[in-house]
C-alpha cells in the first residue's frame, strides 16, 4: 500500500527523483547507461538517460555509461564522463570501427556481451532515433521486453509511459529477468549536470575479443543533415512552430525569423514537413520529436492528436490561427485569433532583443 | 521474391480516447478500429515493389483477436496476395509478436520482412528491431525511402534520424520498418474490396507455432494525464507580449 501511495505522490509531483532517494532498498545491482558522444562529450539525450538512472531507488546502486566508437574523440569522452559527473562510477570503452557509425546490428551485439559480462539490473538509453533504433534489438538477443519512452519511474520495476499519442499514460512493471531494458525521454530527465568536486569514476575498455561474428550484413552509406546555428529543437527553451497554414517554404522563413529574434528553435508539423517547407527532422509529433520547452509558439498549427503528443508538456503554450475553433486552442495558455502574416511581422517589430 | 508484411488493427488515428474508470485500459469497444497508418505504409511499399517486378509475392500477417480478420481484408483489398492470422486473445508486448514473426518468417522464408516503425496505440516502436534481432537479419528503421537491388540481394533504405537522413545497406533477407513519409498508401476500391474476400487467410495459433505467450510486463494502470489549465484569449499581439513578458515570464 506503501508503495501505491507514493505511486500517487510521484504521479503528482512528475518527476523528483532525488527526493526519493533511499526509500527502497530491495534492489541490488548495477545500472548501464547506453551513451552517444559527440566532440568529446556525452550527448545531452543521454545525460539525460544517465539523469534517469540515477533515479532508481537505491542507494547501493552503481551507474555505468557505455561508450562505443573509435578514435581520439571516444577516449576524450571517456576520460570528460568519467572526471565530470559524480555519479558515474565506471565508463566502458569498446574502441572498435565497428562501432563509428550507429547501426544497429553491432551495438546491439555490443549491449549483449556487455550484459553477459557486467550482469546489469538496468540498461537505459535515450529513446531518441539512436536509442529507439538499437535497444530493442538488444533487448530481443537478451529475450527481455524493453519498454520505450518511459517519463516516469516509480520503483525499480514501476515505470510510466504515455501511450495513444499521449492521451493516457500506462505505468508498467517488468516481471521480467535481468536487465530491465528502458528508454527515456529526454524532456521528462533532466540532463545531468556536470560538478567540479568529482571523484574520477575508473575507466576499462570492453574486451571485444568474442564479437567476430558475421556483421557485415548491413553497412552505413552517407547522413545529410540540415547544419544549422539554432538551437537544437529537442533542448531547445523556445520552440517557434509553423503548419500547413504557412503555404510555402519562402513563407516559413518567417517563422525562422521569429526563432532568430527569440533564440528559438524551428519546429514543424506533418503537413509543414510533407508540403516540402522545412526538413522532417524539425517534426514534432508523436513520430517526430518531442520537445518540452519553456514557451512554445504555434503559427498556423491545428493541433492534432498526433501534433499535441509532440509538445503538450511545454510550459506555456501560445497560438496564433485566424481559426478560432482550431483544438490548438484547447491546450494554448495564450491564444490569439488572427493571420499569422499580419501577427509575426508585428511580433518581429515589438519584440524585445534577445539577451 | 516473397515479402511479408505486419499489420496492426488499432483504435483508429482520428478517435479521441477515452481512458477506461477502473484504469485497467483504454475503451475499445464500440470504438471505430483501422489498420495502424504506418502499417498500411509498410503494405504500399511491399506493393510498389511487387509492382516493380521485384516481388511475387506480398503476404500481410495480423496477430490478435477475430478481429484482426477485418484488417487483413483491408490489406488483401489493397492488393495483397494472402493473409495470415495469428489468433490470439491474451495481451501480446512486441517480444511475443516478434517471437511468433521469427516462426512465420522460419514457415514462410520472405527475403524481406516490413513492418510500421511503431502502432499508434502502444507507441512502442520495437517489433521490427525485435524480429531482426531474434533472426539475426539487418535492419532499416523509419524508412523514409527503400530501393532494392534484386541482383545484388541488397536494400538501400533512406533513414529518418534526429540529425537528418542517413543511408544504411541491407544485405537481404531484411527487416525495415517505415516512416511516414516513406509513400503514400492506395485506397482500396470496391471491386478489389470484393475481390479480397475470395483471397485466402490462413490461420494459426501461437500453440501451433510453438511460441509461448507468456509476458514479463504487467500494466498496474493506465491513468488520463494531467489536464492543462485553461488559457485566455488575447486580442492582440500588444496584450500576448505584455503577458509572455510580465505574467509568464518567458521572454
Amino acid at each position: 500500500m506503501a508503495a501505491r501511495a507514493l505511486l500517487g505522490v510521484i504521479k503528482k509531483r512528475a518527476v523528483s527523483c532525488p527526493a526519493f532517494r533511499g526509500h527502497y532498498t530491495f534492489r541490488h545491482g548495477s545500472t548501464l547507461v547506453v551513451a552517444e558522444h559527440e566532440g568529446g562529450v556525452i550527448k545531452p539525450p543521454s545525460l539525460s538517460a544517465l539523469a534517469a538512472a540515477t533515479c532508481l531507488p537505491d542507494t547501493d546502486s552503481s551507474v555505468s555509461v557505455l561508450l562505443a566508437g573509435s578514435g581520439p574523440s571516444l577516449h576524450q569522452a571517456a576520460s570528460h564522463a568519467a572526471s565530470s559527473y559524480p555519479s558515474i562510477s565506471k565508463v566502458l570503452v569498446a574502441d572498435s570501427d565497428k562501432f563509428k557509425d550507429p547501426l544497429a546490428e553491432p551495438w546491439a551485439k555490443l549491449v549483449h556481451l556487455v550484459q553477459q559480462s557486467g550482469g546489469y539490473s538496468h540498461i537505459f538509453a535515450a529513446a531518441n532515433s539512436f536509442g529507439k533504433n538499437i535497444m530493442p534489438r538488444a533487448a530481443a538477443l537478451l529475450d527481455v521486453s524493453p519498454i520505450t519512452d518511459v517519463t516516469g519511474i516509480s520503483d525499480s520495476n514501476t515505470f510510466v509511459r504515455p501511450i495513444y499519442a499521449g492521451n493516457a499514460l500506462c505505468t508498467v512493471r517488468y516481471t521480467g529477468a535481468s536487465p530491465c531494458i528502458l528508454t527515456i525521454r529526454s524532456t521528462s530527465f533532466p540532463a545531468l549536470q556536470k560538478s567540479v568536486d568529482s571523484n574520477e569514476a575508473s575507466i576499462s575498455q570492453v574486451d571485444l575479443s568474442t564479437l567476430d561474428e558475421d556483421l557485415g550484413r548491413s553497412a552505413y552509406i552517407s547522413q545529410s543533415s540540415q547544419d544549422d546555428e539554432r538551437p537544437d529543437l529537442g533542448n531547445a527553451r523556445i520552440v517557434v512552430t509553423g503548419g500547413r497554414a504557412l503555404k510555402s517554404a519562402e513563407n516559413f522563413k518567417l517563422i525562422e525569423a521569429l526563432a532568430e529574434k527569440l533564440g528559438a528553435a524551428v519546429g514543424a508539423t506533418r503537413a509543414a514537413v510533407d508540403a516540402g517547407y522545412v526538413p522532417n527532422e524539425l517534426q514534432v509529433g508523436q513520430t517526430g520529436k518531442i520537445v518540452a520547452p519553456e514557451l512554445y509558439m504555434a503559427f498556423g498549427v491545428s493541433g492534432a492528436i498526433q501534433h499535441l503528443a509532440g509538445m503538450r508538456d511545454s510550459k506555456v503554450i501560445v497560438a496564433v490561427n485566424n481559426d478560432a475553433d482550431a483544438p490548438i486552442f484547447q491546450v494554448a495558455d495564450y491564444g490569439l485569433v488572427g493571420d499569422l502574416f499580419e501577427v509575426i511581422p508585428e511580433l518581429l517589430e515589438k519584440l524585445p532583443e534577445k539577451k | 521474391m516473397k515479402i511479408m508484411v505486419a499489420v496492426k488493427r488499432v483504435v483508429d488515428y482520428a478517435v479521441k480516447i477515452r481512458v477506461k474508470p477502473d484504469k485497467t485500459g483504454v475503451v475499445t469497444q464500440n470504438v471505430k478500429m483501422s489498420m495502424n497508418p504506418f502499417c498500411e505504409i509498410a503494405l504500399e511499399e511491399a506493393l510498389r515493389i511487387r509492382e516493380s517486378g521485384l516481388a511475387s509475392e506480398v503476404v500481410a500477417v495480423s496477430i490478435g483477436p477475430s478481429q484482426c480478420v477485418d484488417t487483413l481484408r483491408t490489406g488483401l483489398a489493397m492488393g495483397a496476395n494472402r493473409g495470415i492470422h495469428v489468433e490470439s486473445t491474451a495481451s501480446l508486448f512486441p517480444l511475443s509478436v516478434a517471437k511468433i514473426f521469427r516462426k512465420l518468417v522460419e514457415i514462410e522464408k520472405p527475403d524481406l520482412l516490413i513492418l510500421g516503425k511503431q502502432a499508434i496505440d502502444d507507441d512502442c516502436n520495437q517489433t521490427g528491431q525485435m524480429v531482426a534481432g531474434l533472426l539475426n537479419w539487418p535492419q532499416g528503421t523509419f524508412a523514409s525511402k527503400v530501393v532494392l537491388d534484386k541482383e545484388k540481394g541488397v536494400a538501400t533504405v533512406d533513414r529518418e534520424v534526429d540529425d537528418g537522413i542517413e543511408t544504411v545497406r541491407l544485405n537481404l533477407p531484411a527487416v525495415i520498418t517505415t516512416d511516414l513519409r516513406l509513400n503514400q498508401p492506395r485506397y482500396a476500391t470496391l471491386p478489389n474490396i470484393m475481390k479480397a474476400k475470395s483471397k485466402p487467410i490462413k490461420k494459426f495459433t501461437p500453440e501451433e507455432l510453438n511460441v509461448e505467450i507468456k509476458s514479463d510486463l504487467e500494466i498496474v494502470e493506465v491513468t488520463e494525464p494531467p489536464k492543462r489549465k485553461a488559457g485566455v484569449i488575447v486580442s492582440s499581439v500588444d496584450e500576448l507580449i505584455d503577458k509572455l513578458k510580465n505574467e509568464a515570464n518567458v521572454i
